[in-house]
């Protein structure tokens, strides 16, 4: 009995080497027609459906910026609406190709989830949104308050860091689900509601019942670059998500956006040339068409009209997320 | 046995054996893939984990301290003791509950069975999902805020933030209250022993229910009495935010509670009903027939053999009720899967987060099964 589990357990074993390395995500995302993209299940400004049922936003230009770049059509997206929670074991397991869902960038996510962070689409911080009638001016008032969070964010964790270093208790109320833990929020069962400052405006813009009866207090006390996600050691599809992020950075640099891109590209700046494919290239050293970058910015826009359209209506403005010219910290490698 | 399958009871071995093998060679394969796999995608494995600072915050807390300082495992603890908490109450109120309306239902009175009727109709036929977001929602959008809190008894507040009640202040004396009320226990049972086999003997009853009850109580009473009767109580009062001092009951307990007893109370009263159903009329009469009182015969006659009936289904609905409290996440009520969820999310190893809410419930499962069949060993029928 022993020796026969024993030579099945071996057996067991090598069976278990043979499965292929799975093929490559831009193979895989190019049989299949379409990017699948992971996003928030209903962020103002970030992901969420508009009243025809499209999804708009900072995170859902990125994948259709993807798509634009592999397909040369931004339509060829689909979207998985995905709770803080689900949203790494949907990457890992490969249920989604990018993970476009305002994720913060840290150390241990980088490394022990077995995933790579493309770079920055929105530089943002942590911060507290209070009932205007509590009179409360300062988070450092904040001792005793029960405070709404969602888990299995960086939030959580910075929440508790931030009144351990203050001395304050706090009371957390955690619920997954946007629209419940918001409800929790509006409904008084909290006094505080937590989370990215973009995240905050956002909700309290689409949310609250009154927008000025809610203010946010002035302390930040947190980075959360938030940014694209990809599978660790598929380098290939990690650069095309990064380089089409970038694109989109570049081109409001060069001064090229959706409206002007079809005449700049007949201009004779080389950089301009090489950004629309005319020379150079640039997308086949990518494994894509040498108009990719055209296609970005013609059917997405640059990074700047991406911001205007999705998040100044709601109040947002450029701060840190201007570009690096005009004193933020957008900021594109040369394409060359 | 001759070893040859020709021979039955060889052949069943053989058979035996291959598909155990079978089953743990499937299972080596899928631990041994799911390791190389993890493995090759840079995806951190193994409990090691557990020993790291969760640095997360809960909100409440059942007999285990805890700060955002302490390990995951204290943290997934926590969350174990309140998976505990509301599953034993609601067990206890479910099965109180579910028993009145189910003998309601059986009542004479019209409007009471009727009444019993439209609960389980109801209660039974919506998910519970629903009925969770239900309470939450009456008890966080219909209480006032903490500043404006209902005061409907002398130090308890009722607001949006749980129910903040007074506590009594624990001294020494309290301690001896305990002791005695443990002593006047076991006298009461010495006493019901004892009465017992006095009834046996020559056939005369003693009252040992309400004398045993008289000592059980009084004695601690005595004792409390003689101590001076310490109760300096602890009463909440509002301090910043909200009420400080004192014990609360929170909004999410409270509404994880009423509707884990209230929807599983309901499949409990068709249980009690059909287990009542089940004793033949005949029962009754002859218990009356020997000239026993209608609570005795109740007791005595019908109950036992109603029981029977109704422990196997029971044991499932206490089942469904300790698996059922795993919805708590929905609502905010930190039970095991909701700090599971987030150590999952901080950690991102996700198999090991599932395995272990898998073993709690596993184990919680078969201890409340191995109770119950015990129990119902004890009930059942003794058959000559």
């Amino acid at each position: 009995m022993k020796a026969f589990v024993a030579v099945t357990s071996a057996l067991a074993l090598t069976l278990a080497a043979l499965p292929a390395q799975a093929q490559s995500t831009l193979d895989a995302v190019k049989s299949k027609g379409f990017v699948q993209c992971g996003v928030n299940t209903g962020l103002a400004g970030f992901s969420q459906p508009d009243s025809k049922g499209e999804w708009q936003g900072l995170d859902v230009d990125l994948c259709r910026a993807v798509a634009a770049a592999v397909f040369g059509d931004a339509k060829k997206v689909r979207y998985t609406p995905l709770t803080a929670q689900q949203r790494f074991t949907a990457l890992q397991s490969g249920e989604i190709d990018i993970l476009a869902r305002n994720t913060t960038w840290t150390l241990s996510r980088d490394t022990s989830l077995g995933l790579n962070f493309a770079g920055v689409n929105y530089y943002d911080g942590q911060g507290f949104m209070v009932p205007k009638k509590l009179n409360v001016k300062s988070a450092k008032q904040l001792a005793g308050a029960t405070v709404c969070v969602q888990p299995g964010t960086t939030t959580e964790l910075n929440l508790a860091d931030y009144f351990r270093a203050n001395n304050m208790t706090f009371k957390p109320v955690v619920i997954e689900k946007l629209e419940e833990v918001t409800n929790a929020y509006f409904s008084g069962r909290c006094d505080v509601y937590t989370t990215d400052v973009s995240g905050l405006v956002s909700v309290r813009k689409s949310r609250a019942q009154n927008p000025a009866d809610h203010v946010i207090l002035p302390e930040v006390i947190s980075k959360e670059p938030l940014g694209p996600v990809v599978r660790h050691g598929d380098d290939k599809w990690f650069d095309i998500v990064k380089w089409s992020l970038f694109a989109m950075v570049e081109a409001e640099e060069q001064g090229l956006s959706s409206s002007n891109i079809d005449q700049m590209a007949g201009s004779n700046n080389p950089g301009v040339q090489r950004f629309v494919g005319a020379s150079g290239e640039l997308g086949k050293m990518l494994g894509l068409d040498d108009k990719w970058a055209f296609n970005v910015v013609k059917q997405v826009g640059n990074y700047g009209e991406s911001f205007d359209r999705n998040l100044k209506p709601l109040g947002f403005d450029r701060g840190i997320n201007a570009l690096w010219t005009k004193g933020g910290l957008m900021y594109a490698p040369p394409m060359r | 046995m001759h070893y040859s399958l020709r021979d039955a009871r060889f052949r069943a071995l053989v058979f035996q054996v291959v598909a155990l093998g079978a089953v743990l060679a499937a299972l080596a394969y899928l631990v041994s893939n799911t390791v190389t796999n993890l493995e090759a995608r840079k995806i951190a494995s193994g409990f090691g984990f557990l020993a790291r600072e969760a640095g997360f915050a809960i909100g409440e807390t059942t007999f285990i301290v805890y700060s955002a300082a302490d390990s995951y495992l204290r943290a997934l603890a926590v969350g174990l003791a309140n998976t505990f908490r509301v599953a034993l109450v609601g067990v206890v109120l479910a099965t109180v509950v579910g028993t009145l309306v189910g003998l309601a239902r059986l009542s004479s009175n019209w409007l009471v069975s009727r009444l019993a009727t439209l609960y389980v109709e109801v209660l039974r036929n919506v998910p519970l999902l629903v009925q969770l977001f239900f309470w939450y929602a009456i008890i966080s959008e219909n209480l006032p805020g903490p500043r404006a809190a209902l005061n409907p008894l002398p130090g308890v507040f009722l607001s949006n933030r749980g129910i903040a009640v007074p506590t009594l202040v624990i001294e020494s004396a309290h301690a001896w209250v305990l002791g005695a009320f443990g002593l006047g226990l076991l006298l009461a049972w010495r006493l019901a022993v004892w009465a017992r086999r006095r009834q046996a003997r020559t056939g005369q009853q003693f009252h040992a229910f309400w004398a045993g009850l008289a000592i059980a109580l009084g004695l601690p009473l005595a004792v409390f009495l003689g101590a001076g009767a310490p109760s300096a109580l602890e009463v909440p009062a509002l301090a910043g935010f909200n009420f400080a001092g004192g014990a609360t009951l929170t909004p999410e307990f409270a509404a994880l509670l009423a509707g884990l007893t209230i929807y599983t109370a309901s499949f409990i009263a068709e249980i009690v009903r059909a287990g009542v159903l089940a004793v033949q009329r005949g029962q009754f009469e002859a218990a009356y027939a020997l000239g026993l009182h209608r609570n005795l015969a109740m007791r005595l006659v019908v109950l036992p053999q109603a029981l029977r009936v109704i422990v196997p289904p029971l044991t499932s609905q206490y089942l469904n009720l300790t698996k059922n409290s795993s919805l708590a996440v929905a609502i905010g009520y930190p039970d095991i899967v909701s700090i599971a969820n987030t150590a999952i999310n901080q950690t991102g190893q996700a198999i090991e987060g599932i395995a272990i809410i898998m073993t709690v419930y596993l184990t919680i499962s078969l201890s409340i099964s191995a109770f119950m069949n015990w129990y119902n060993k004890r009930i059942a029928l003794v058959e000559r």
